[in-house]
């Protein structure tokens, strides 16, 4: 099961965790805070191709939209369905049930390249 | 912008310590929300918050025509009653919008207008220029007043603890009174379509308010809130939904322009408007599938591109709602139209405003 300290997160806030090559995505606790009284998780759709480091997603909280960016390359292949009956379980359990979408990754290499929690945390204090 | 380079209110240290998360808006420093803007939202429709408008302007109109002076830049009908206050817009030449302000009667030669912070220069400047042929005196007292709104349906009777007679003060009147040693003012007034009041006290008195309040248990709610409170309710946000551009027919407020009024500045110009009619109004949409409408997104009829949303929200109450302009043919209720959001086209309907209609 993926928890915060066995993912790996990208610079722009999203985190992965891998399973043989299949990586599942969310978005960090800072993340969630920062968004806040998230209201619709607009996924992508199973099937579709990302790409590290694009915007796949968009993630609405009243206030605004935030882009998300894949933090892995590869094929869409399941989406977490529970977010469109309710999308605050994003801002409830970032690192668990409200995890956004799973990939099946083209270039694993890109998921070693991403950070631990530990150096994700130094990025936050700056 | 650094957050040192913005003008601060006299409730900025109570908004941090209080746990606000700190924002500039429009060059000031001021708190986007506390909890969070759906608890606060809940607040305000079902007991009471209170929101920091320490950034409003107060404009004082002194003088024997001072009553004569706001009927010429207002275009709806200013009361000359004390205590009685008119919402109204006050428009350039060509009859466009420059500020919606309320001008509340203290004396029939005295009168506090209250103005968006973002139009106070541009406000005073105006009211001096077309004063030069009224004997009146016009004082921009802005920096001096601290104001602070307190909404919802519990909100008069939090208030009332501290200010007795906020219980008999009716619907857009206000009192002046007398708290912590200062004279201030009270009104029945406010931005969330909720009942409630605005209590304008000197800078230095206005932590003491802040704090009773907090202590009886009246939640602070930040700009997110009030936002989704005011389009809800279906007012006007200046400089988004109302600007230089815009009549007030336009912006679906035709019930402020009273043409029967002898003169008034912008008349000729409306009452041209009124004869050949709008080609574009500031209208309702409810959002029929998922997402956020959000000002800039495009208005589609068919394929056509017929309007533009000046601002969009989520709306605990009715999910994505927004209002924009939209071709006067196509502004008609129930129509169904498509908001492009993100790329996509999302069904919506034409709706008349106000989305939420209560106690006010």
């Amino acid at each position: 099961m993926h928890t915060e300290e066995n993912c790996r997160f990208a610079k722009t806030h999203e985190w992965a965790h891998v399973e043989g090559d299949i990586a599942t995505v969310g978005i960090s606790n800072h993340a969630q805070e920062e968004i806040s009284d998230i209201v619709f998780v607009d996924l992508p759709k199973v099937g579709q191709q990302v790409t590290a480091g694009q915007n796949c997603c968009v993630i609405e909280s009243v206030k605004s939209a935030s882009e998300i960016y894949a933090p892995v390359s590869g094929e869409v292949v399941e989406v977490n369905t529970a977010l469109a009956n309710d999308p605050a379980l994003v801002n409830r359990e970032p690192h668990g049930n409200g995890w956004l979408f799973k990939v099946k990754m083209t270039a694993p290499a890109e998921y070693e390249n991403l950070m631990d929690l530990t150096a994700y945390k130094a990025t936050l204090k700056k | 912008m650094t957050q040192s380079n913005l003008q601060k209110t006299p409730l900025c240290a109570a908004c941090e310590a209080a746990g606000g998360k700190m924002v500039d808006f429009h060059g000031w420093l001021l708190p986007v929300q506390f909890e969070g803007i759906l608890a606060e939202h809940k607040a305000v429709r079902e007991a009471a918050g209170m929101f920091d408008v320490s950034h409003m302007g107060q404009i004082f109109v002194e003088g024997k025509d001072a009553w004569p002076f706001l009927q010429y830049i207002n275009c709806n009908n200013i009361k000359n009653e004390p205590g009685a206050g008119v919402y109204s817009h006050i428009l350039t030449e060509k009859g466009t919008i420059i500020d919606d302000a309320i001008s509340f009667c203290l004396t029939p030669e005295k009168f506090l207008v209250v103005v968006n912070a973002a139009c106070i220069a541009e406000d005073f400047a105006w009211f001096e220029k077309q004063a030069a042929r009224f004997d009146v005196a016009v004082r921009n007292e802005s920096a001096r007043w601290a104001m602070l709104a307190v909404q919802g349906p519990q909100a008069v009777e939090q208030v009332s603890k501290l200010l007795p007679q906020a219980h008999s003060l009716a619907r857009f009147h206000i009192t002046e009174i007398e708290l912590f040693g200062a004279k201030g003012y009270l009104t029945r007034t406010g931005y969330t379509g909720e009942d409630g009041v605005e209590i304008m006290l000197p800078n230095d008195r206005i932590e003491l308010l802040w704090n009773a309040l907090l202590k009886q248990g009246v939640k602070p709610c930040g700009l997110g809130a009030r936002d989704v409170l005011r389009l809800e309710a279906g007012y006007l946000l200046n400089g988004a939904d109302a600007d230089q551009t815009r009549t007030p027919y336009e912006a679906g407020c035709g019930w402020v322009v009273k043409l029967a009024k002898e003169n008034f500045v912008g008349k000729d110009a409306l009452a041209a408007q009124k004869a050949q009619g709008v080609k574009e109004k500031l209208t309702g949409f409810v959002l029929q599938g998922p997402g956020v409408p959000r000002a800039g997104c495009k208005v589609f009829v068919g394929a056509e591109e017929k309007g533009v949303l000046t601002s969009g929200t989520y709306s605990p109450l009715f999910k994505g709602i927004a209002v924009g302009y939209l071709a006067a043919d196509a502004a008609v209720a129930g129509n169904e139209v498509e908001l492009e959001i993100h790329g996509k086209r999302v069904k919506a309907q034409v709706v008349k405003t106000p989305f939420y209609k209560n106690r006010v």
